[in-house]
């Protein structure tokens, strides 16, 4: 997508669309020691999300990702044979296990609370984040170039 | 409405010292403990095995109970790494000093082999994390359930002032103010130690007072029944009668339910202390002389500005002690810890100088 020059949006490249594959997540551009941007693929769809838990500010996208398992009654009943909805949808913050939705940053234990996302969009192959420079490192003094993803950082798999 | 955080809310901040009164350290794997462990009992796991380390009735959500990002990257453990817990813990939030608290295998069934392991696992901290990292204090881990053979190792270990606590489990095999008990007590005021009770434990019977549950959520939010027994059975047994210097910390066991158990042991004992003529003062009295609480995991009201309420009632803000729990999943980071805004004053004794004072530092 264009970018209005007058926008403060940046342009980040998060990698080939191939390095990031189904239920896969990549995390570019930590940021202070922590934060960053995680960027998932979920079903084919490219979601980002900030680093950063909402309730403690936890390392949120490192943490693990799952499904919601779901039951109409308890087991006892014979009834409540749990299912597991949406699974590869919900992402588990390492600290406190708060989770988010990750196709829409929602909070599934607070309502009120979200995470923020950022636009993504697949241009020549790649998978490109539309992000808050307020949230990424220091445009560097060039101006020109976007940073590149960094490989610092662990998976959490 | 959506909450997002601003710049000025994640620009790290110059991070003033704290102390953190719970850290977890582990074995990287069990045979990690053979040399410090005695001829015979290397002998004995060679020939017999190795005994369990953790004796959890139910799956704990996470393996090892662990922040899912806590995993040393060069393998091992959570808590396992020195090199990782400097990186993740001690750096990160400045952690002037912090008290390592090892929850392994001291309340095995066999006694003599209890003793053993906690002077191996004591000799362990020692030689792992005491001595490389000057930050680290730890807590003695003793054979609990032998009031004789804890006192021993007390009367062994605590030359090493780096273990600056004696550190026993919520739910033991009988409540912590029987006579059997005793010996320890009067070593750890020998020796100048408070005495920690950290979350946990299985003591052989159900976790409630009603029976055993079917679910790690009403272990983990039940917790505080074990407490609330070890509180009621120290107080009321004359434990601090008969030692009147006693310092006890309970460990990662919360403390919103603390001021109305007050109440009705205050209560109570108006009207039934021809049975306990031992006790000379009122039980919050012993309570508020003898307790300190680590803040991790503290209950959140609903409404937060209720939570200066629960200060209030409590009466014991120079006793509390904050915490991280680390490694563990439900980790406090120093910088989020209260659901309210803190007085800047209590807030640094809470961080810090209420554990200065009690631990000597």
């Amino acid at each position: 997508m264009p970018l209005d020059p007058s926008s403060d949006i940046r342009r980040v490249v998060a990698g080939r669309v191939e390095e990031i594959p189904p239920g896969e997540r990549k995390l570019i551009v930590p940021f202070r020691g922590r934060a960053g941007i995680g960027v998932f693929n979920v079903n084919g769809d490219y979601h980002a999300l900030r680093n950063l838990c909402p309730h403690k500010l936890g390392p949120l996208c490192t943490g693990r990702v799952s499904g919601r398992p779901e039951a109409v009654a308890p087991p006892s009943s014979y009834a409540g044979e749990p299912e597991i909805e949406r699974d590869g949808e919900i992402v588990r913050c390492p600290w406190h296990l708060w989770e988010f939705d990750i196709t829409t940053g929602q909070c599934l234990v607070d309502p009120k609370m979200r995470v923020k996302t950022y636009p993504v969009a697949i241009e020549e192959g790649e998978v490109v984040v539309y992000a808050d420079p307020a949230d990424l490192p220091p445009q560097p003094p060039s101006g020109a170039a976007v940073p590149a993803t960094m490989a610092r950082g662990r998976s959490a798999e | 409405m959506a909450t997002t955080l601003t710049r000025e809310q994640t620009r790290t901040r110059v991070k003033p010292a704290v102390i953190d009164g719970d850290i977890h350290n582990d074995l990287p794997s069990p045979q990690a403990l053979l040399p410090f462990l005695p001829a015979e009992w290397r002998d004995y796991h060679a020939r017999f095995g190795t005994f369990g380390y953790s004796a959890t009735a139910y799956p704990r959500i996470n393996p090892n109970a662990a922040r899912h990002d806590a995993w040393p990257p060069g393998g091992g453990n959570p808590g396992s790494s020195l090199t990782f817990m400097r990186e993740q813990l001690l750096d990160a939030w400045n952690i002037e000093y912090g008290i390592l608290n090892c929850l392994i295998g001291a309340g095995a069934r066999r006694l003599d082999q209890s003793a053993a392991v906690a002077q191996a696992i004591n000799e362990w901290q020692v030689a792992t994390w005491l001595d490389p990292e000057p930050r680290l204090r730890a807590s003695l881990v003793v054979p609990y359930e032998d009031g004789q053979l804890a006192a021993a190792e007390i009367d062994r270990a605590a030359r090493d002032r780096r273990f600056v606590q004696v550190l026993l489990i919520a739910r033991t095999a009988e409540p912590l103010g029987r006579r059997k008990y005793w010996p320890l007590y009067e070593a750890a005021v020998r020796n100048d130690l408070p005495i920690g009770i950290h979350f946990g434990g299985s003591g052989g019977f159900p976790f409630t007072g009603a029976g055993r549950p079917s679910y790690y959520i009403e272990d983990h939010a039940g917790m505080a029944q074990a407490f609330q027994s070890q509180v009621v059975s120290l107080v009321c047994e004359g434990v601090f009668e008969q030692f009147p210097t006693l310092k006890i910390v309970m460990i990662e066991g919360g403390f919103a339910w603390l001021p109305p158990l007050m109440w009705r042991l205050d209560a109570a004992y108006g009207r039934l202390r021809a049975e306990t003529p031992h006790l000379k003062r009122l039980p919050s009295e012993y309570i508020r002389e003898h307790f300190w609480i680590t803040t991790q995991p503290m209950e959140e009201p609903t409404k937060p500005a209720q939570f200066h309420q629960l200060l209030d009632q409590l009466g014991m803000s120079d006793r509390l002690i904050f915490a991280t729990d680390y490694p563990h999943w439900d980790f406090d980071a120093p910088d989020q810890a209260f659901p309210v805004r803190l007085d800047p004053d209590l807030e640094r004794r809470i961080m810090a100088d209420n554990a200065k004072g009690l631990y000597k530092f």
